[in-house]
């Protein structure tokens, strides 16, 4: 029998069955459209940490000074008092591959403008500190080297420092106090929102490193600093000349532990990929689930019809109709059931998605592997489905089958 | 002559419980092709099981049956299913149309599985609804139709892959007694034009119109009269 004959004979029994035939496919459009749906959601997620990583800067290594150990007892990370502002000189000098190279110190103050007070974190950097986190500044300059040199008392803060203190008033050249000291704003940072661990990006205030150390910490050594690789398959070659440079510079000899700490940001972002990856084949599993119990609905339909189609099935075997004949016309069937229920499906579920991203307020992106593989999957499940019920109706002993009340 | 139908030393067994139950014990019969026959038998005579082989529905458990010279006993399910379309035409008494599709398409059924194109199946779906004098009805669907149309749009169906073989198992038993004769009259008529009918029927005047009369009690053929009759026919 011609292939167009079985299509065509499929589509009519579907249709003289309307309802029952939406019901089967509805399993099938709920299945394919929650895989669509959920998928999006996790590759949502997974945008935004990859972007939420990528905007602390590219090709990052951070370093970190190592625990303290007075007399076996190890204190927290990032407690020793060894790096130094040379440190981070010599990085820059001494190591190829390196665009730039940020020293950092930060601390928590009470930040104070008139009657308004708000807490943040105070961050003595560099010049380059804005090129290495990819600030920009809306309104106003940031820190040059002149107020590095000079130790000038001038701050550039975030959006939330700013509305906290000044509400919609612009804060650029006037003067906040930190620690009891009156600084005077130069800028505003533009606006970075939250970071992948829903810190706030913008609760910050920036000031030059020498200032922070010498007039408002009192110290000599750094907390952090920030390296920017200039390409990404150099970061294990820097790490490692860094560590070694390090080495050299803090006179630690071969077999001792590192007083510091290099992080790679590479490999972090790596890790949270991966993390949403898995979180994103969660998603898409337990959606899939209901794409198999579709699967079942149109096993289930496709034997109540062949029951219900038993003098039909005589008919046409008497007519002539072959065991292969009668296989695919039910096959058919089954199959075009899951074609129509996939497609229905893919509707269904990028308009979901574009719900739950309008509505839901959840970021999120449709790609086309998941609906390839769900729309694939809905087929598949039509046919394998369609399998046992085909092959009952094809079996019908015409006899038997022409005598069926 | 041409021997259409050879059965010779065919049994069927049913297993019923424990027990062997012989419908068939033992048929032997030639017929001619050209000739018509009607099969005649109280039910549970067998007449049945022997329409179904006869009609290559079935198969006999023990015995030979040569349908144009051809051993059809031992054929695979597939090979008589193709057997039936090419060579048996079947008339069923409650018409066996299917109901979603017009009368038209009914009757192109047989083409389809015989793998013909449909602009040639539509041709001859109408010639032969034609034939029948339903032309006008090819549009129409069976429950549109009166017994008698839709018997007539059966037999149509039949005729429509040129079988020389047509099974009738009591073809007017549903019909009134006008349709009836309309019926008989289309045999008849195939009769002249030189097919083989086989004719099952309870009613001793439907089974007069044809020219040879078989009777089938308790598995085996107890009466065979007229045989051979008109065989000026080829």
């Amino acid at each position: 029998m011609l292939f167009n004959e079985s299509v065509q004979i499929a589509l009519k029994a579907l249709f003289s069955n309307k309802l029952r035939s939406i019901l089967t496919m509805l399993g099938i459009i709920i299945g394919v459209g929650a895989v669509i749906a959920m998928v999006s959601v996790g590759m949502g997620v997974r945008q935004k940490v990859t972007n939420s990583i990528a905007s602390l800067g590219s090709n990052m290594l951070i370093v970190m000074p190592g625990s303290a150990n007075t007399g076996g007892v190890r204190s927290a990370a990032g407690s020793m008092v060894t790096l130094k502002y040379e440190d981070a000189l010599a990085i820059k000098n001494k190591i190829k591959n390196i665009d730039y190279v940020s020293p950092t110190v930060s601390s928590s103050y009470q930040i104070v403008n008139g009657n308004q007070n708000w807490n943040s974190t105070v961050q003595g950097v560099t010049p380059e500190y804005m090129a290495i986190r990819s600030l920009k500044v809306s309104t106003g300059s940031f820190i040059t080297q002149n107020d590095l040199t000079s130790r000038n008392r001038v701050a550039v803060i975030g959006t939330t420092v700013s509305s906290n203190l000044f509400g919609t008033e612009n804060p650029v050249g006037q003067t906040i106090r930190v620690n009891s000291q009156p600084y005077k704003i130069i800028g505003v940072l533009e606006s970075k929102g939250q970071s992948s661990v829903g810190q706030d990006q913008d609760d910050v205030v920036i000031i030059p490193l020498t200032t922070a150390q010498e007039r408002m910490l009192g110290i000599t050594y750094v907390k952090t600093i920030n390296i920017q690789v200039s390409s990404q398959d150099k970061m294990d070659i820097v790490q490692e000349d860094v560590e070694t440079l390090l080495r050299q510079r803090h006179h630690i000899i071969n077999g001792k532990d590192d007083d510091f700490n290099v992080k790679n940001l590479t490999s972090l972002m790596q890790t949270m990929t991966e993390t949403t990856t898995m979180l994103t084949l969660f998603l898409g599993s337990i959606a899939a689930i209901s794409l198999i119990v579709g699967g079942i609905g149109i096993m289930n339909i496709m034997m109540v019809s062949v029951t219900e189609r038993t003098r039909e099935i005589g008919i046409r075997k008497a007519l002539g109709a072959t065991f292969k004949n009668i296989m695919m016309q039910f096959l058919i069937e089954s199959v075009v059931i899951g074609v129509i229920g996939g497609l229905l499906g893919i509707v269904f579920g990028c308009s979901a998605s574009l719900a739950i991203a309008q509505f839901g307020g959840f970021n999120t992106v449709i790609t086309s592997a998941p609906i390839l593989i769900s729309f694939g999957f809905s087929v598949g499940i039509g046919l394998f489905f369609g399998i046992y019920p085909a092959r009952k109706a094809a079996l019908l002993d015409p006899i038997e089958a022409l005598r069926y009340e | 002559m041409t021997k259409t139908i050879q059965l010779s030393g065919v049994k069927k067994f049913y297993h019923v419980g424990e027990q062997d139950l012989a419908a068939l014990d033992g048929i032997n019969l030639e017929i001619t092709k050209g000739e018509f026959s009607a099969l005649m038998g109280p039910s549970g005579s067998g007449k049945s099981t022997l329409m179904n082989i006869l009609g290559c529905l079935d198969r006999p458990t023990i015995g030979s049956y040569r349908l144009d010279g051809e051993e059809v006993a031992n054929l695979s399910d597939d090979e008589l299913a193709v057997t039936r379309n090419r060579k048996i035409g079947f008339v069923f008494q409650n018409f066996n149309l299917l109901s979603r599709i017009s009368a038209a398409e009914n009757v192109a059924l047989p083409l389809v599985y015989a793998g013909i194109g449909k602009k040639e199946r539509e041709e001859r779906a109408m010639y032969f609804l034609e034939a029948v004098g339903l032309a006008d009805r090819a549009q129409h669907q069976p429950n549109e139709l009166s017994g008698g149309q839709r018997q007539r749009v059966a037999i149509a169906r039949a005729l429509v892959n040129n079988p020389h073989i047509i099974m009738a198992d009591e073809p007017t038993g549903n019909l009134d007694t006008k349709s009836t004769h309309e019926i008989m009259a289309i045999f008849e008529k195939l009769h002249d034009e030189g097919r083989t009918i086989i004719l099952v029927t309870h009613e001793p005047e439907i089974a007069s119109c044809a020219s040879r009369q078989l009777l089938v009690r308790d598995g085996k053929i107890t009466r065979d009269e007229g045989k051979g009759v008109r065989m000026d026919v080829v």
